[in-house]
Order: C-alpha cells, then sequence, then structure tokens
C-alpha cells in the first residue's frame, strides 16, 4: 500500500492536497516536508497523476502566507464600533455560545430564513451549506457570491438545461490515473479555449497547463478571447472577441457548420431535440451581421467554425469569461450545442460530462421544511434559480432594501466578498451593515472581516488540517495535516460541525471531522483512513455514457432532460417563460446600447482576467511572496491609446465611469485593442490601516465601484463583469 | 558532472512557480532565486510577440544536491508547462541537432 507518511532527510513527509484554505480551483497532490512542528517546504507529488509534480507560485510559496504575521489567529470579538477594528481575544466555547444565543434569538423573533450563509469560491467550505440547511435556512449563497451568480453556476445551469448533466469540461485524460497510457484516451485535435486563460488558472478543477501538456502531444489551439494571451500567441487561430458577444459568435459558427453540412447527422437525429428551430434560428445570424456585432473578419469565423467541426476530436475548454455576460445562458447553450452536433459530447478527447464525487449539493436540505424552501431569495423573480442550489444573490441585495430587513444575521464564510465578487461594493456594504449580528471566518483580517464582523474566527491553512478533496470531478483524495495550526485556527469543518451541532444536534451526530468524512464517503465504500491510505482513488468513468444508459436514474439511453435528449430548443426555459432557442442580446452597458455613456466614456472596460499569483482577493499580504511578483494594481492600456492620454508605462491613472472611479497602475501593452482597457479585480492592501474609512484601501482600486448593481441577465444568471465603458486619465500629484 | 539548463521557452507560460520553488528549496530571502522570469514583448506590424523567459542567476547551484539523489532540481520538477531541462554538459553537443527554435540553454 501507498504511504502518505514517511520520513526523509530529517523531515517528515506528508502526502496532502493544497485544498485548501487558502482558496485554489485546482487541488494540486502535494508532498509537506515538516520538521520541529514547522513546515520546511512543499512540493509537488510527482507520483500524482493530476499534477504529475508541478505545482504554482501560491502553493510553493504557502509557508510565508502561513507564517505571516497578520494571520488571524484567535476567535476575537469586536469591542469597538463595526469599523472601527477594535477586538479582543475570547475562547472559542465563548465565541461558540455567543453565535448559538444570536442567531438562536434571531430564529426566535424572525423565523429561520431571516439568517443567510455565504461562501466564496475554491474554499473547503462544504459544511456550510449543511450548516444553513441545519439551522432551518434555505438562504444560502455560493461561488462568491457574485451578481449575476457570475462565477460557474450560469455554466451549471446551461448544462443542466441542455443537456441534464451538471457540467462538461475539455477531456485531456484526467479521469484515469494512467493519463494518456489509459487506451480509450485521445489528444483532442482541436481545443478551443473559450472565455478562459488556462496557463494563469486552473478553473473548474481543470488543470491549466493540461493545454500545454495537449500542445506537446500535437493538439492545435484557437483561442476566443478580446486580450492577446500567452495562450493567444502560441495559437493557431485567435479571434479577438468585442466583450460579451460571445452568443453571436457561437451562432455564427454554428450557421457555418449547418450551411456547409458539417454537424453529425446520426447524432443530431438521434440524440438531440429541436434541431429543427436551431436551424431556423442561425438563419437570423448571417455572417455579414455576426462579423460587425462581434468584431472578427467574416471569414476567420468560417475558418475557425471549420478547423473546430472537422478536427475530430476536438474540445472546449470554457471559463469564466462566458459568465461574466449579460445573457450568459445563451452564448453557453449554442457552445454545447456546437459540442453535440460536432459528435463531441462525451467522448475522448471531446467534451465529457463531470459529476461530483461527493453529493455535498444537497447535504442536510432535508432539515429546511418544505414551506421554508420557499422563502429562498430569487425565486419568483428568478425560477430558474430552483434548478441549483443557492440563492439569486442580487434578488436579495434588492430584498435588503426593504425597511426592516429580511435578513437579521450573516455568516460569511472563506469569501471577502465586497472586495472581489459583488458589483457595486458601496451598496453591498450599506447592506451588509444593516444585518443584526455578522460571522466571518477568515485567514486574515480582511475589509470584510473589519467592517461586518462582530465575531471572527480563525480559519486553518492546507498544511494544518485533514479533510478529503471533496470538490472537483477526477479523484478523491485525503488531505493530511501535516502542522499544528498556529494559535486556535480551526478548519471550516470543524468550526461548522462545532456550531452546526448547537444549532440541530439531530444534523451533527459526529464526534469529530473523521466521522463526518466517513459518512460522506459512504457511497464509495471506503473510510477516511482508508481513502488515506490508497488515495487518490480515481472513480471508474466512461465514454458515450449516453448511449448505455449510463447518465438516467431510470438506466434508460438517453439524457436526463426533459425529453431524454440533448435540448437545443430547452423544454425548461419555456416552460419559465423564456425563449428556448439561444439568441444574442447587446451587453446592456456598450457603445452600441449606450451611446450616450459612450460619449464621456469612450473605452470598453472588462475586469478579471486571472493572475498566476493571487486567489481572487487572496494572496495580497506583503512579506507573503506574491505581492512581492505584482505589487501593485495593474490596468492594461494599448499604448496608442495610452499616447493620446499622455499616459507612459508605471503611471498611475483613474479609471472611471458613471456609476465610480478608482486607481491602478498603467500597463502599456498591444494585448489589448486601441478601445479597450483591461483592469485586474480582487484589490486591497492589508498594508494599509484596516480602520474606517480606508478598510485597508478597500475604496482605492476595487475595479467593481465601477460596475452598478441589476444588471444581472433575465434568468438571474449572468453579469456583465467582462463588458463595461470607462475613461482613463492620469493621477496628478499623487 | 556539470550540468546546463535548457529552456524551451516556446512553452514558458510566465507562472513564477519556478522563482518560488527555487526560494522555498533554500530559503533564501523574498525575492531571490536561482532563477528568474523575465518578460518580452514586441509589436512589428500587425503581429504581437509574447515570450517569457526564465533566466539561470549567480544563486543556482544546478540542484547538485536533489540531484545526487535522483530528485531534478525544484525548478525543472515544478515548472507548469514542463518547460525546463536538466542536461549533462557534456552531453549537450550530441543533443544540438534536436534542439529546436525557441530554446535556450545556460551552462
Amino acid at each position: 500500500m501507498r504511504k502518505w507518511r514517511w520520513e526523509e532527510d530529517g523531515c517528515t513527509v506528508t502526502r496532502s492536497v493544497c485544498w485548501s484554505a487558502p482558496g485554489t480551483h485546482g487541488g494540486c497532490s502535494v508532498l509537506l516536508h515538516s520538521k520541529d512542528g514547522r513546515l520546511v517546504k512543499v512540493e509537488g507529488d510527482i507520483e500524482s497523476p493530476f499534477n504529475q509534480g508541478r505545482l504554482c507560485a501560491k502553493t510553493l510559496g504557502i509557508r510565508r502566507l502561513m507564517e505571516h504575521p497578520q494571520r488571524l489567529k484567535y476567535p476575537m470579538k469586536r469591542t469597538g464600533a463595526r469599523g472601527e477594528n477594535r477586538w479582543v481575544q475570547i475562547s472559542w466555547e465563548e465565541a461558540i455560545d455567543i453565535i448559538v444565543e444570536k442567531f438562536g434569538r434571531i430564529k426566535r423573533d424572525f423565523g429561520p430564513e431571516s439568517a443567510i450563509f455565504m461562501q466564496g469560491t475554491g474554499r473547503d467550505a462544504i459544511g456550510l451549506r449543511r450548516l444553513a440547511y441545519s439551522f432551518g435556512s434555505p438562504n444560502y449563497m455560493l461561488c462568491g457570491p457574485a451578481s449575476g451568480q457570475a462565477c460557474m453556476m450560469p455554466r451549471h445551469a446551461g448544462s443542466i438545461l441542455s443537456t441534464g448533466e451538471i457540467l462538461h469540461v475539455a477531456d485531456v485524460s484526467q479521469f484515469f490515473p494512467e493519463r494518456y497510457d489509459y487506451a480509450s484516451c485521445k489528444v483532442p485535435k482541436c481545443i478551443m479555449v473559450w472565455g478562459s486563460n488556462p496557463t494563469v488558472t486552473c478553473s473548474d478543477w481543470f488543470f491549466g497547463h493540461w493545454v500545454t501538456d495537449c500542445m506537446k502531444r500535437g493538439s492545435e489551439v484557437i483561442v476566443i478571447d478580446p486580450r492577446y494571451t500567452w495562450i493567444a500567441s502560441r495559437a493557431k487561430k485567435w479571434l479577438q472577441i468585442r466583450p460579451g458577444t460571445d452568443a453571436a459568435l457561437a451562432l455564427g459558427m454554428l450557421k457555418v457548420i449547418i450551411a456547409e453540412d458539417l454537424y453529425d447527422h446520426e447524432f443530431v437525429a438521434q440524440w438531440t431535440h429541436g434541431f429543427e428551430g436551431l436551424k431556423r434560428r442561425v438563419e437570423d445570424y448571417s455572417l455579414e451581421r455576426v462579423s460587425e456585432i462581434t468584431g472578427i473578419p467574416a471569414d476567420k469565423i468560417v475558418e475557425v467554425a471549420r478547423i473546430y467541426a472537422t478536427s475530430k476530436p476536438a474540445c472546449v475548454q470554457w471559463g469564466v469569461g462566458l459568465d461574466m455576460t449579460t445573457e450568459c445562458l445563451d452564448s453557453n447553450r449554442a457552445i454545447t450545442a456546437m459540442i453535440a452536433m460536432t459528435g463531441n459530447m462525451d467522448m475522448p478527447g471531446g467534451n465529457v460530462f463531470v459529476r461530483f464525487l461527493i453529493d455535498f449539493h444537497s447535504w442536510g436540505d432535508e432539515f429546511v421544511p418544505n414551506d421554508v424552501k420557499q422563502k429562498k431569495f430569487g425565486l419568483k423573480e428568478y425560477p430558474l434559480s430552483s434548478i441549483l442550489p443557492g440563492i439569486q444573490p442580487d434578488a436579495w441585495i434588492d430584498a435588503m432594501d426593504q425597511d426592516p430587513p429580511p435578513t437579521r444575521a450573516g455568516w460569511i464564510q472563506g469569501t471577502n466578498t465586497f472586495v472581489g465578487s459583488f458589483a457595486d461594493p458601496r451598496r453591498v456594504y450599506g447592506i451588509f451593515k444593516k444585518m443584526e449580528f455578522v460571522v466571518v471566518l477568515d485567514l486574515f483580517n480582511t475589509p470584510t472581516v473589519s467592517a461586518f464582523a462582530d465575531i471572527v474566527l480563525p480559519v486553518t491553512m492546507f498544511p494544518e488540517r485533514d479533510g478529503v478533496k471533496s470538490f472537483g470531478w477526477d479523484r478523491l483524495q485525503t488531505i493530511n495535516k501535516a502542522v499544528e495550526p498556529p494559535g486556535e485556527c480551526k478548519s471550516d469543518m470543524e468550526i461548522n460541525l462545532l456550531v452546526g451541532r448547537r444549532f440541530n444536534g439531530e444534523a451533527w451526530p459526529w464526534r469529530n471531522e473523521q466521522e463526518i468524512y466517513d459518512a460522506l464517503l459512504k457511497p464509495w465504500d471506503m473510510t477516511f483512513d482508508e481513502l488515506r491510505e490508497k488515495g487518490p482513488v480515481y472513480p471508474k468513468i466512461d465514454y458515450r455514457r449516453y448511449e448505455k444508459g449510463l447518465l438516467r436514474r431510470d438506466k434508460r439511453t438517453g439524457f436526463n432532460t426533459p425529453t431524454g435528449k440533448i435540448e437545443l430548443h430547452s423544454t425548461l426555459l419555456d416552460h419559465f417563460g423564456y425563449d428556448p432557442l439561444p439568441k444574442y442580446e447587446e451587453p446592456s452597458i456598450s457603445p452600441i446600447s449606450t451611446p450616450e455613456l459612450a460619449k464621456d466614456y469612450p473605452l470598453i472596460l472588462i475586469t478579471g482576467g486571472r493572475l498566476p499569483v493571487f486567489f481572487s482577493s487572496e494572496h495580497r499580504q506583503v512579506g507573503g511572496g506574491m505581492r512581492e511578483i505584482i505589487p501593485a494594481p495593474i490596468v492594461e492600456i494599448n499604448p496608442e491609446t495610452a499616447k493620446t492620454l499622455d499616459i507612459f508605462d508605471g503611471d498611475w491613472v483613474w479609471i472611471e465611469n458613471h456609476h465610480g472611479k478608482c486607481r491602478m497602475k498603467a500597463k502599456l501593452t498591444r494585448t489589448v485593442k486601441q478601445d479597450l482597457v483591461h483592469a485586474q479585480h480582487g484589490w486591497w492592501f492589508p498594508e494599509k490601516s484596516m480602520e474606517e474609512p480606508t478598510l485597508g484601501g478597500v475604496w482605492e482600486s476595487n475595479i467593481n465601484l465601477l460596475l452598478p448593481s441589476g444588471l444581472q441577465g433575465k434568468t438571474g444568471f449572468g453579469y456583465p463583469f467582462r463588458a463595461n465603458l470607462c475613461k482613463v486619465y492620469k493621477e496628478v500629484n499623487k | 558532472m556539470s550540468y546546463a539548463l535548457l529552456v524551451d521557452y516556446k512553452y514558458c507560460t510566465g507562472c513564477h512557480s519556478c522563482e518560488i520553488a527555487c526560494n522555498q528549496e533554500y530559503h533564501f530571502p523574498l525575492g531571490l532565486s536561482g532563477i528568474k522570469v523575465f518578460e518580452s514583448t514586441m509589436a512589428y506590424g500587425d503581429k504581437y510577440d509574447i515570450n517569457y523567459m526564465p533566466v539561470r542567476t549567480d544563486l543556482c547551484g544546478f540542484c547538485a544536491g536533489r540531484m545526487k539523489k535522483g530528485k531534478k532540481p525544484a525548478c525543472v520538477q515544478h515548472c507548469l508547462s514542463g518547460c525546463l531541462e536538466i542536461i549533462d554538459k557534456q552531453e549537450f553537443a550530441d543533443r544540438l541537432p534536436q534542439i529546436k527554435s525557441k530554446q535556450m540553454c545556460f551552462l
């Protein structure tokens, strides 16, 4: 049996996974070298089929973050007013007593639904939803929470509507421990990277550099991105799309594929629903029109459609860029249609369906009575939000404008949400302040902690805790503690257990975390200890599952949709009164839809391109090693544009529009067009005063200040983080 | 044996893993490492050229200790795109015919 711990060169080596904290979207296998209770170093696990020994800078540099002097180490109670950043250390017992008393009183007086629970992305907080449900509240927000749930949730929704499965991802042999030595695997001939920058992020639990691995094995890459990223520079074709017009491009490509008869007739006839309707719909999208909308020459659209449709197999590595546009269900459903119609769905080297290996989505939802479930925010305004757990965040923000506000208590776990993920942080700030009692769990004192928390609970980082890599699709593996946490930090799961059993003992019958993991692993016929010995464990998956009756609960062939087929025409969208076929809508703020605004704010603003050394708003601590690589917030401007504005490389500039402004440092680069700027997201400055009004510099370089709220898609999914307008001008005398 | 570091910068994505892996391995002060990544960009006509290039610094000792134990150097093992390779300097001449464009060798 493989060892998970051994001695080497005077160090203890512990095999583990870097998920989490801090946040990660990959979850690489690591070897933690420790000595005398300290972490000496982290190495990639060369035996892991996932990352094969490799690691990103964030994980390699974890020691400096773990031992950072600003780390939260003890439970604390606020002593001054909120925002004064005055705290007193308290015991865990006292902290939990206060929480249970306050939440209990609010539940008694206003009902369980008056407490809201929210978590960030990429953080192991699967206990949080059970905590919410066991308290009796249906009001749980995940993935940020972001306006328009614009972080993976739209692609979940679109995938469910189109295919009945929660997501499909590019297949690059990641589901088999033998990787490409496994006979059924095929290297994609073409990888279409759409709205993603895989070499700087591992979004959707897809190790980004699998794309470069495939390039070395001969895969050709097509990149669809407004920016000329590194991967675009190495691509066979790069389409420089105008932000927010992805649906038009996908529909234009579908038109080419249908008109030139490049689709898989057999698959379309047997396994899709609504082809004739879609065929009529794409007639509205002539190449001339699509070219005008997207800014991409017609011949390039034709060329790329042909390459994708005729390369066998071909996959699409899609990303959050698609979620961060308004009507994103249209673009993601059109792309899914293209994958299906070209015979690439659930095929080796195509796109394959994935499922969570541990079913935590509904973990504990039996504890919320049915009548209370109906009190979930946003159900009336956005009925489609019923197909996924979690509430529609914008509906909650709107509801909180009422007096008195419907939410009295807030539990914020692993998210610095008003810095990084919600649009309109000033409005969100006011709304969070309305909550009577707020608990925040985090690693550091963040603007979210300082501005809102009444109680702060300190959380362990991954080398300091046990757990299971429960997110992700490819493998199960235990997270194994290598060193004791500093002070009195506890893991997210342990904190959820300690509070959960006081909320509702029946829902939390376990004595310790390990018993929770034993329970979660039951469907796999394993205990935590067994997984620890055996891991990583790869579940057996198959391709073409629809042909074999492996997708539907009733074991019939086909898909988990109302028609049993891939729904090009969506029965559910029709049912809820939305257009059942993909269409294109102009972004709500753009030179075309808001020409008056464009006169004052002539530049297109896109935000949130990922960076290799930060996870959203994390890793900003000076001395942590990552901030030293990217010390200041960057806005990318084309040199020609900069010249007209008298802006030089490295100048501090203001980025401003009708909604707000913030300051960043200019980087002059031809990777962006002359009419567009790209600004980094998630910026705050932990080295600045955490007191109001400074609040860690949160009002200084936070690009979300330029994003108004209320721009979410009609279905409640999608938000134009990547399609806005602004002007840029040089900062004077600073 | 003396070594050389071969960089296939066609694939260097500028991730900085090599720098942090080295800094961690040798407990160097913040910001120091035996390898450093540079960005080179250039525009000509309607073309735009992006290259990232890891450069060996004087702090690099080719991870002699790791090599003795049969491990790859810290930067080579952790490089996300696998664009770094350590080779025996003596064999470098034999390797020359296989070396493609966008490669660079540090002795």
